[in-house]
């Protein structure tokens, strides 16, 4: 194995305990919320008030460790002052960054906080050197959070071709969807994935086992999935539910239950020019980010020493239980 | 059996969500019957308790799941449990299996594994996908109480140590005891 200069492990937190988990495990940067819609895990339960992140960037710097603020949803008319009020309280809190979807939250940074460092986040979809350098140029964006849509040959002909760093998911939820542009949520319940930073909200979703525990899934009034007593399950989302199509009976027509992992890929994606590899999952347990964030501390640090890294306990914090190197490897994946 | 899962506009079956339901346990044995869980109140009184004492900020974060009733069913152990984590007067009580009980969430697993989920040993989210734990009722109310106790950066057995002071050891050992018999049992 070629031995390489070591890439950012940019991990997630839902819970300040999850932020301290991830710096303990070895993340040099954590990826954060505050609570409310103005990210886009707005889950119940998560994310940060201004004290716990103020806490949190404490934590983090004492350790070495850096904290990127996502507010990364889309403001809605009549709102906006939520999303900058969240950039400014950032900013004061002295976040390593902020990662920003919207257009017009990308100029309130650029215009008002013109020193503090700008992320493209993925919900910006921006895939196309055009798109980069177009953010790179007007607002002074560093680094872009590439859609999960390109192979690793890809990545290589965009970073040839911007003037920013990129970060690329390599563990995670993977999904069907154009980043920032799915509306399958909001159809259901009338929920915004983008605009409210929900996708399936759980005040949307109920699991109904029978007295053989298998299990109906219902989001909204409708049901997305049974699943067999026995059989794995994945998340509540419409497009990891199975129907019945033209094609196929009983059909994942969208996406399985799968996760992204891109560890055997990791040397390629830096050899690419990926400057920073990041976890998905914010909405799991300290448990995930544990185990996550430590297997891929060790697998980088093994690739960057020459080695092979053992990431077969990996498997079992799969959705499903299954895993998938999906565009990265081949746009032919499903 | 395998059910086909799909998107029918036509559906008209109403749910369940926001109202509470009524578990009954049509296989509770006799152990279940006899069992008397008198002496077992005050020890479940006080364990909940102290962790609402210590732990103040799980309530911040619990939101609206602090005033629902969550039915906890230990594989293996012959009782259920119920927690209601009001702020004002959060309470653990245990049932029997035979009683009929009004709940808003049910979390079903080995107690082994649900001990290792409260203490963020295994993701939840794994066991759920595995089909190691079974959740059904207010998704919304399990989801406020997995993240709370998720923040919390103690575990239950260190919270039980600290609420029994010189009783810590054998609390302790019970819980372990009790983990390791429905570990292997259920």
């Amino acid at each position: 194995m070629t031995q390489f200069e070591k890439p950012e492990l940019v991990c997630p937190a839902g819970t300040p305990a999850s932020l301290r988990t991830a710096v303990d495990a070895g993340a040099d940067a954590v990826y954060c919320g505050f609570k409310g819609p103005t990210n886009a895990r707005n889950f119940s339960g998560l994310n940060f008030t201004k004290a716990e992140l103020s806490e949190s960037v404490k934590y983090a710097h004492d350790r070495d460790a850096i904290v990127l603020a996502a507010i990364n949803s889309f403001p809605t008319a009549g709102r906006t002052d939520l999303w900058k009020n969240s950039v400014d309280d950032a900013v004061e809190l002295g976040l390593d960054a902020v990662i920003i979807a919207d257009i017009g939250m990308a100029q309130y940074v650029a215009r008002e906080h013109p020193d503090q460092r700008l992320h493209l986040s993925v919900q910006a979809g921006a895939s196309s050197p055009e798109a980069i350098n177009y953010y790179v140029e007007q607002f002074g964006v560093k680094r872009v959070v590439l859609p999960r849509i390109l192979t690793v040959a890809e990545i290589k002909r965009v970073h040839d071709a911007i003037d920013c760093e990129i970060e690329a998911f390599v563990f995670g939820n993977i999904g069907m969807m154009a980043e920032g542009r799915c509306s399958l949520t909001n159809y259901v319940t009338g929920v915004s994935t983008n605009m409210d930073g929900v996708c399936s909200p759980a005040s949307h979703v109920e699991y109904e086992p029978d007295e053989n525990e298998n299990l109906t899934t219902r989001l909204g009034e409708f049901a997305i999935d049974c699943i067999s007593c026995g059989e794995t399950a994945g998340y509540p989302t419409i497009c990891k539910g199975r129907y019945d199509t033209a094609i196929k009976k009983n059909y994942y027509a969208f996406e399985e239950p799968i996760s992204l992992n891109l560890t055997r890929l990791l040397p390629d994606l830096i050899k690419a020019g990926v400057t920073a590899l990041k976890i998905e999952g914010r909405q799991r347990s300290r448990a995930y980010i544990r185990s996550v964030v430590s297997s891929f501390r060790e697998a980088i640090d093994a690739y960057a020493a020459g080695d092979e890294p053992d990431i077969s306990q990996l498997i079992a914090l799969t959705e499903g239980g299954k895993e998938t190197e999906g565009a990265f490897k081949s746009k032919t994946w499903r | 059996m395998r059910y086909e899962g799909r998107i029918d506009l036509s559906m008209t079956k109403k749910t369940h969500r926001g109202q509470p339901r009524i578990f009954r346990d049509p296989k509770a044995g006799p152990i279940s019957r006899a069992l008397p869980l008198f002496p077992l109140q005050p020890v479940l009184r006080r364990i909940v308790r102290h962790v609402a004492k210590i732990h103040p900020e799980l309530f911040e974060r619990l939101e609206t799941g602090a005033f629902k009733t969550f039915l906890i069913d230990a594989k293996g152990i012959p009782f259920l449990l119920v927690l209601k984590p009001d702020p004002n007067s959060p309470t653990l009580v245990a049932r029997s299996r035979h009683d009929e009980i009004q709940y808003d969430v049910l979390v079903s697993g080995k107690f082994s594994t649900l001990l290792q989920m409260i203490d963020s040993k295994s993701d939840s989210d794994a066991l759920f996908f595995n089909r190691n734990i079974l959740i059904s009722g207010d998704t919304e109310a399990i989801l406020l109480l997995r993240n709370a106790l998720d923040d919390m950066d103690t575990t239950l057995a260190d919270d039980v140590a600290t609420a029994f002071g010189p009783l810590a050891k054998p609390m302790r050992a019970s819980i372990n005891l009790a983990n390791r018999i429905t570990g292997a049992r259920a």
